[in-house]
């Protein structure tokens, strides 16, 4: 096992390197340049020339690509052009933000998905079948900022029942020392805090989940499907186990390994940024930030928020292929 | 068994809906001393030389003040630190004499060595500070450097000369040439007197440059210890999610009426207002046109109208023939419908625009100012007048993922303009970028033949308008007009305010007959706020303090 994770991390060397590549000479080819996003309609030719060469941005492209290597190998991701604040800095306080919206949608997500998708199998071609399904093309169909409108529009606005916006009360004075807001109030024992930071997260998870619920569900249902069919599963039945021990030892456990695929792709997907949720919930995360950073072209940004994410990404596989060992001891042996 | 489970499932249901019911009571309470105010985007860094975007120019115009302000609502010049100047008789040496008894809010003294220190430390900026994309204002109004880097421009272009501390209460600043624009320049928020304790200590123009040529500020100062005079100081300020600022209570002048003032970023403009609407936020900027409609629909909200201080116009790009030629610029001017456009698409908030100057501004002219109103028959005379064969086929450009005060949704205008140009002898073909940078980039580089721009005034002086545009050539608009740029040169350095005013009414005319571009709109931007949020006053120019704001019953 040790071998096994050693040499995928081994391998995000050659990934990241392919990726600075691409999006080095993606973003540079680009039409504008930062002095236009700066200065709008103040930008004069001039200026523009000026900004260019102060950024470097007149040099021949091999030698920004060598400069920016060299500080990539200092483990300097630049200053954003927009902000003046370090890459690193933006991203760690922003990245938390997009691990929280991601682990509460994907806790939706799962936490709804495999019990719909098993009861959806388990009651195979029947009324609550038929309406998981056309519930899971809903939810893959609905565009998430549509939803997420909906859902300020009746909870938010109308029943006043939850916030519209941001991560916490605008008037809360909690501190925040890990940037997990979630994590920072159980660590002051703040049990107002932590409920404020909960309905704060309730709609953009539940918007956010939405697409992974229907994604999940609909897995779950296909894998369970084949599995209840299985020789083992009708042996164990005949064996005398009862339907939960059954449902559970055999039939879920042997489902989840292409769950647990999906899973991880769709929490790393979430974990690169959700522009539209982010946008709509005025959530502070590493989508928006890598949005604007393209109309704005950030370089700094795009060369090293894109790389953190692709990280994050790769990690995140890793994790699940970890996963499967520990779901099907099969694996693990091999 | 089963079914009891399921039936626990609705009385759980309902106190989780019971909960959330009454916790929404308790989280929708506003503090009756705070205002929670939207903003379109997180401040850069709250050091006012240093940046040029509004949202970072809002929080820095409470916790700063300069020599001189504005008028609440207007662009006329009033007393602020200083409390009265004058320009000696060759309108080089101006003498500002200084408010008495004021405090920085770290409890130093404001006098005219700090004045002094504040200019000459803007002078001085070293070489990452003197780059457009940093202090951009410093460039356009005084232009050069003690020291410059590369090819920034130095002292001899440089209109300042010097600061001069004459006791603690009158400093004068010298120029190296006549300047009327300089006093109204001076209202900027730009140019606020930070405390010069404050600036040493905290570092301010400390930083390094990374391997890209950006910079990156060391120093506290602007983000964690702004120090000014302002009736408003910073309190926190967490990036990406909202900064607070504290009433001043040793402040000289009328205290805040509100002890706090939190900003708080929400790009979307469908998130500003619905946060608007819960009462999350109390008030914003940047209303969306087709918002306002829901806004004074509704009984518990209102819309303040910001004074036009802005314009937008069709450019012309003479280097693209034929338009390089009057009467062909005549005959587009002609056959733009401006008054359908301006009618249509603005929500009863724009001013159908004869000339390029708002009426806020000295020098709009009154009278002698040529009209286009629309009238396609005039137009073809004048394109078959131009010898140009008939239909002139024309690449009208226009941005996309924007809405401008100027401009809400401009491929409504561009098409219904495109409309009327096609019944005037001319064909058009559209061509649409976004924005930033691309589609700036194309019309700032000279490749747009017509566009559609705008321009949203710095400061109330006409040369912020029309020097700026067209006191000299550029790609823009590809004209070389030499006795538009001495007319406007010899406005600008004009000190008598009255033949100032004459000679920008002359160049305004002038502009018209000339019609490097056409203009057909000044707007009024709206700010949108809860019903019972009183004195708030919108300026022309968005420098809006909040500590005439309170809560009405």
């Amino acid at each position: 096992m040790l071998r096994f994770v050693v040499r995928r991390l081994l391998l995000l060397v050659p990934i990241l390197l392919g990726l600075s590549i691409l999006v080095f000479g993606w973003i540079r080819l680009l039409p504008g340049s930062p002095a236009q996003a700066l200065l709008g309609e103040r930008a004069t030719p001039a200026t523009i020339a000026e900004i260019r060469h102060q950024y470097k941005l007149d040099r021949p492209i091999y030698e920004q690509y060598w400069g920016y290597l060299q500080t990539i190998g200092k483990f300097d991701f630049g200053v954003s052009i927009s902000s003046r604040r370090t890459v690193a800095y933006e991203f760690e306080h922003r990245f938390p933000a997009t691990v929280e919206l991601a682990v509460a949608a994907m806790i939706f997500a799962i936490g709804l998905g495999i019990p719909l998708g098993f009861l959806a199998a388990k009651r195979y071609g029947g009324v609550f079948d038929n309406l998981s399904l056309v519930g899971s093309l809903l939810g893959i169909s609905i565009p998430i900022f549509f939803l997420g409108l909906i859902l300020k529009w009746v909870f938010a606005v109308k029943l006043g029942w939850l916030p519209s916006i941001g991560r916490e009360s605008v008037l809360s004075e909690s501190k925040h020392p890990t940037n997990f807001y979630v994590l920072d109030a159980i660590i002051a024992g703040d049990p107002g805090a932590l409920w404020d930071v909960l309905k704060h997260l309730l709609l953009p998870a539940i918007a956010l989940g939405s697409i992974p619920l229907a994604v999940v569900a609909r897995i779950t249902r296909a894998a369970v499907l084949d599995v209840l069919n299985e020789d083992y599963v009708r042996t164990a039945r005949a064996k005398g186990m009862t339907p939960v021990v059954v449902d559970s030892r055999h039939v879920l456990r042997n489902a989840l390994l292409p769950v647990s695929t999906i899973i991880g792709l769709q929490t790393g997907l979430l974990l690169s940024g959700a522009v539209l949720t982010e946008t709509i919930f005025a959530w502070p995360g590493i989508g928006t930030w890598l949005k604007d950073a393209i109309f704005n072209r950030d370089y700094p940004v795009l060369q090293g928020g894109i790389l953190f994410v692709a990280i994050v990404f790769v990690l995140v596989n890793l994790l699940v292929d970890i996963s499967y060992a520990i779901i099907n001891p099969r694996i693990r042996v091999s | 068994m089963r079914r009891r489970k399921t039936l626990l499932l609705v009385p759980i249901g309902f106190a989780a809906i019971a909960l959330l019911a009454a916790s929404a009571a308790m989280g929708r309470t506003t503090a009756s001393d705070t205002l929670v105010f939207g903003t379109a985007s997180d401040p850069v860094v709250l050091d006012g030389p240093l940046v040029s975007d509004g949202e970072s120019l809002r929080p820095i115009d409470q916790i700063f003040e300069g020599l001189v302000g504005l008028k609440s609502g207007t662009t006329q010049v009033v007393p602020a630190l200083a409390t009265s100047w004058k320009a000696s008789k060759s309108g080089l040496a101006w003498t500002f004499t200084l408010r008495n008894g004021v405090k920085f809010q770290d409890g130093t003294t404001f006098n005219a060595a700090a004045v002094c220190f504040n200019f000459n430390r803007w002078y001085n900026f070293p070489g990452p500070l003197q780059s457009d994309a940093v202090s951009y204002y410093w460039n356009t109004v005084f232009g050069g450097f003690a020291h410059p880097v590369g090819t920034n421009p130095g002292p001899d272009k440089s209109l300042y000369r010097s600061c001069k501390v004459k006791g603690s209460s009158t400093a004068t600043i010298t120029l190296s040439r006549p300047s009327s624009s300089f006093i109204g320049a001076l209202a900027l928020t730009n140019f606020g007197i930070a405390s010069p304790a404050a600036l040493k200590k905290y570092q301010a123009d400390a930083g390094t440059v990374d391997s890209n040529g950006v910079f990156h500020p060391t120093g506290t100062f602007g983000t964690q210890h702004p120090i000014g005079t302002g009736p408003y100081m910073l309190k926190s300020w967490s990036v990406g999610d909202k900064l607070v600022l504290t009433a001043n209570t040793k402040y000289w002048g009328t205290k805040p009426k509100l002890k706090q003032i939190i900003l708080k970023p929400i790009a979307d403009n469908a998130a500003r207002l619905q946060a608007l609407q819960t009462g999350e936020i109390q008030g914003y900027d940047l209303v969306d046109p087709a918002d306002i409609g829901t806004i004074k629909g509704s009984s518990s909200l209102k819309i303040l109208n910001r004074p036009a201080f802005n314009v937008g116009y069709v450019g012309i790009n003479q280097k693209i023939k034929p338009f390089d030629n009057v009467l062909v610029r005549q005959a587009l001017a002609y056959g733009l419908d401006r008054s359908s456009v301006v009618n249509g698409f603005y929500a009863g908030r724009g001013q159908v625009a004869n000339q390029f100057l708002p009426n806020q501004v000295v020098g709009f002219a009154t009278k002698g100012v040529p009209s286009y109103t629309y009238n396609p028959d005039k137009a073809k005379q004048l394109l078959q007048q131009a010898g140009v064969s008939l239909p002139l086929a024309v690449d009208f450009y226009y941005p996309t993922s924007v809405s401008r005060p100027y401009m809400p949704d401009p491929k409504k205008n561009a098409e219904a303009f495109g409309a009327g140009l096609d019944k005037a002898g001319f064909k058009v073909t559209f061509h649409a970028a976004p924005w930033r940078p691309d589609y700036l980039g194309q019309v700032q580089s000279g490749k747009a033949e017509l566009y559609l721009l705008g321009w949203t005034g710095d400061f109330g002086d006409p040369a912020n308008f029309l020097n700026v545009h067209f006191g000299a050539q550029n790609d823009q608009f590809g004209f070389n007009n030499p006795s538009l740029f001495a007319l406007l040169q010899k406005a600008d350095s004009e000190t008598n305010l009255e033949k100032r005013q004459a000679l920008y009414q002359q160049a305004s005319i002038e502009v018209m007959k000339f019609l490097p571009m056409v203009p057909y709109v000044h707007s009024s931007p709206a700010l949108a706020f809860q019903k019972n949020v009183l004195g708030y006053k919108p300026s022309p120019v968005s420098l809006e303090p909040f500590s005439s704001v309170y809560y009405g019953k």
